[in-house]
């Protein structure tokens, strides 16, 4: 049975998925057994990492036919640390939103396409075939449409097109990149893929695949200019979808980027160059639109972009120095972007406002969970000894290193606005006086209504997180040898190849 | 028939495009439809198309001796077609709320400021 | 549209529509056909009741709810699906088969459940949503 450990993650969430749909109507039974099928996925996960840090890549054909020509599903490390970060955080959204998400909104099926959602996510992290990689993009977009747009108020419809157009629009230049490698290949199977497009004369034929996909995924994961749509709808639905849509759903972008980079289009120049430039510019966009929001949750989601900008470029400079940055980076950021759009929620309940002007005297009312709240802040900034730190060590020195000086200062750039943003909304938020607004709300339940319990429930999954990210700060050796030996094997991607089509 | 399925192709996404590029929330889902169209052409066209060739080995033989049409873009039109399908029975009744909520089909109106949220 | 002859002709067209659709979804594994079009055929048998007498009407033959097919149908392929999983230590979805020849349908195995799963999803999606948006029309 462990040879196919792999899929159990998938089966997990589908079951659950299914189960929920049962119990339409019935939320009480719902929220039980969402914890639970989270709880249970979080042990799968666990095993799964173990089992595959152990005994290194497993790789399981779907309905048995042998690999380039059925569907594999490969874990290797990268998909296994993958997973473990979508259980954490899908666990923490799951205890989260059974408080804070309206029951008028869990009676539409909330928590079975939550469930559903995690399932495309797991697939896109296991699935060594490339449409099927589209397939389940598609999942995770009509998943996350629904998460959406549930619910129907005005402002999340607007933001629900804006959301729904460019994506769909980044999943049909996805296909039509796809339509062109197997029309060059005439595979589907990456690793095939791999092994084929060496064999392939013309440069300019892959180069345009490869900016295909690119596009792609950058609309996916909101690389420079296409990253407007992210800004107009992540502030929108409830925090809770927010929040496993920041830390997942744009970090599956940034996932399959690193994922064609290194397997099917290694060390070309002209990709190199372009991933650095648009590397640069989402930093840019991505900070000087942080500053100049007000809104809490806008300015998170501006900050999203610009730390994405990082791990592209890290991408972009391509040594294994650079690519164990670019994953750490990538599992800091998946747990405190979680934890951001977390605590915008828990912001939210207890003034009623995420705008910044509108709040103030935050660490005087609630100074032990100010407390939880720096923690994750610093964390964000990167503060040594906190989580954001570490992984910048190694982009600085690689970029340095490599001569990639615009990357360098951008990155410095970055760095230092994401400071001053933390800062603003500290002292914006937590030590200013409260100013005179009252905000006045039809049956609105202040953070200070609630029972013990569901306050509790607000926090759990913060503190939680808030540790992860303590122990990724404090423990960064382990964390650090793990990315670079994800980066080294990686980099190289002869032994994936290795693994799926067993020569 | 290659030709002529390249310029159809090349019609639909530049038509498909110009009525994303519109204002109108109606006519954006028509450009989506069209877009999605013309990746299906696309991939049926990389496909490689062979006329008359059915992919089926005949009892004697074990492997293909001649060229033969490829099954697979087709199961991949047929894939995305029923992805598209979903999708855009979403996208309508979305833009159908977005209509009934706002009461506007110009993509410019829909900026409510929404600084409390 | 409530004209005598649409009445008339989708009263013998629902039972023949429906027993089309069965077959279709029976002879799937190996002719063309299979679960996808078997369901929307089925749909269809109900939205040409529906057009014939009026939304009311048919969701009353129906009986039950059709979003309710849809976690059904899902079960029912989750099952094929890792019924070699759990039965034989195989990969998810790996074909297994009844031994014997069975009159009609010929050859029975968990691809048969899979594509009945699938028929119960699209049947129920379907009209679940020709019926949202025509309710709201």
């Amino acid at each position: 049975m462990t040879e196919n450990i792999i899929t159990y993650p998938l089966v997990v969430h589908l079951f659950f998925s299914i189960v929920l749909m049962f119990f339409w109507q019935k939320i009480k039974v719902q929220k039980i057994l969402t914890i639970v099928g989270n709880f249970i996925a979080l042990g799968v996960a666990i095993a799964v990492f173990i089992h595959i840090w152990s005994n290194g890549t497993q790789v399981v054909n779907a309905g048995n036919w042998d690999a380039p020509f059925g569907i594999v599903f490969v874990g290797d490390m990268l998909s296994a640390t993958l997973l473990l970060l979508t259980a954490v955080s899908g666990l923490a959204v799951s205890i989260f939103s059974i408080v804070s998400v309206i029951n008028a909104r869990l009676r539409f099926g909330f928590f079975s396409v939550y469930h559903f959602l995690l399932l495309g996510l797991n697939g896109a992290f296991l699935t060594g075939d490339i449409f099927n990689l589209y397939v389940w993009f598609e999942i995770i977009i009509i998943s996350s449409f629904v998460l959406i747009s549930i619910g129907g108020e005005k402002n999340q419809l607007e933001g629900a097109i804006k959301y729904f157009t460019l994506n769909f629009f980044g999943s049909l230049i996805f296909l039509t990149a796809l339509g062109v490698i197997y029309g060059l290949t005439g595979s589907l199977n990456m690793a095939d893929i791999a092994n084929k497009i060496k064999l392939i004369d013309s440069q300019v034929l892959i180069d345009i695949s490869a900016v295909l996909f690119l596009t792609a995924f950058s609309i996916k994961s909101a690389v420079f200019p296409l990253n407007f749509w992210l800004p107009a709808s992540y502030h929108t639905p409830p925090s809770a979808v927010s929040a496993i849509f920041s830390g997942l759903l744009t970090k599956v972008g940034v996932y399959a980027l690193i994922r064609m980079m290194t397997l099917i289009f290694p060390q070309d120049e002209f990709l190199m160059n372009l991933l650095i430039v648009l590397s640069v510019l989402t930093i840019i966009s991505g900070s000087f639109g942080a500053i100049i929001q007000n809104n809490i949750r806008k300015v998170f989601s501006y900050l999203i972009i610009c730390h994405i900008g990082f791990m592209i470029g890290g991408l972009g400079v391509f040594n294994v120095l650079a690519i164990s940055g670019v994953l750490f980076y990538l599992i800091h950021d998946i747990i405190v972007k979680t934890n951001l759009f977390l605590i915008g929620g828990v912001i939210y309940r207890i003034k009623g406002t995420t705008n910044m002007k509108k709040i103030g005297d935050l660490y005087h009312s609630f100074p032990k969970l100010s407390l939880l709240i720096i923690i994750v802040l610093f964390s964000l900034v990167g503060v040594p000894p906190l989580s954001g730190f570490w992984p910048k060590i190694s982009l600085f020195l690689s970029s340095y290193n490599n001569e990639n000086y615009w990357y360098f200062g951008a990155l410095i750039l970055g760095s230092f606005i994401t400071l001053v943003v933390v800062a603003k909304i500290w002292s914006e938020a937590f030590w200013k006086k409260q100013p005179e607004f009252s905000i006045r709300k039809k049956k609105f339940i202040s953070f200070g209504q609630l029972y013990t319990l569901q306050k509790w429930q607000f926090i759990t999954p913060i503190a939680i997180l808030a540790i992860i990210s303590l122990y990724i700060g404090f423990g960064a050796d382990h964390i650090q040898t793990l990315s670079l030996k994800i980066a080294e094997d990686i980099i190289d991607p002869q032994n994936y190849i290795d693994a799926v089509l067993k020569p | 028939m290659e030709i002529l399925l390249a310029i159809m192709t090349g019609i639909l996404y530049a038509s498909g495009t110009y009525m994303i590029l519109r204002r109108s929330i109606v006519k954006l889902i028509i450009g989506i439809i069209l877009l999605g169209n013309g990746v299906n052409l696309l991939i049926f066209l990389l496909g490689r198309i062979t006329k008359g060739e059915p992919p089926i080995i005949s009892p004697e033989l074990k492997h293909f001796a001649d060229i033969y049409a490829d099954p697979i873009p087709q199961a991949l039109i047929l894939t995305s077609i029923v992805i598209s399908f979903g999708l855009q029975a979403f996208a309508i009744i979305l833009v159908k709320r977005t209509y009934k909520a706002l009461h506007t089909d110009d993509l410019d109106m829909l900026n409510t400021l929404d600084e409390d949220s | 549209m409530k004209t005598l002859i649409l009445r008339t002709a989708s009263d013998i067209l629902l039972p023949v529509l429906l027993l089309f659709s069965v077959f279709i979804l029976f002879r799937g594994h190996y002719l063309p056909g299979g679960g996808f079009v078997g369901g929307l055929i089925a749909a269809i048998a109900f939205v040409l009741h529906a057009f014939a007498y009026g939304l009311k009407n048919t969701r009353k033959i129906i009986k039950i709810h059709p979003g309710f097919l849809m976690p059904l149908g899902l079960l029912i392929s989750f099952g094929s699906a890792i019924a070699p999983l759990v039965a034989e230590g195989l990969p998810i979805m790996t074909g297994l088969w009844v031994p014997g020849h069975f009159p009609v349908i010929g050859k029975i195995g968990s691809a048969l459940f899979f594509d009945t799963g699938v028929y119960f999803v699209v049947f129920g999606v379907s009209l679940t949503i020709i019926f949202t948006i025509s309710e709201n029309a």
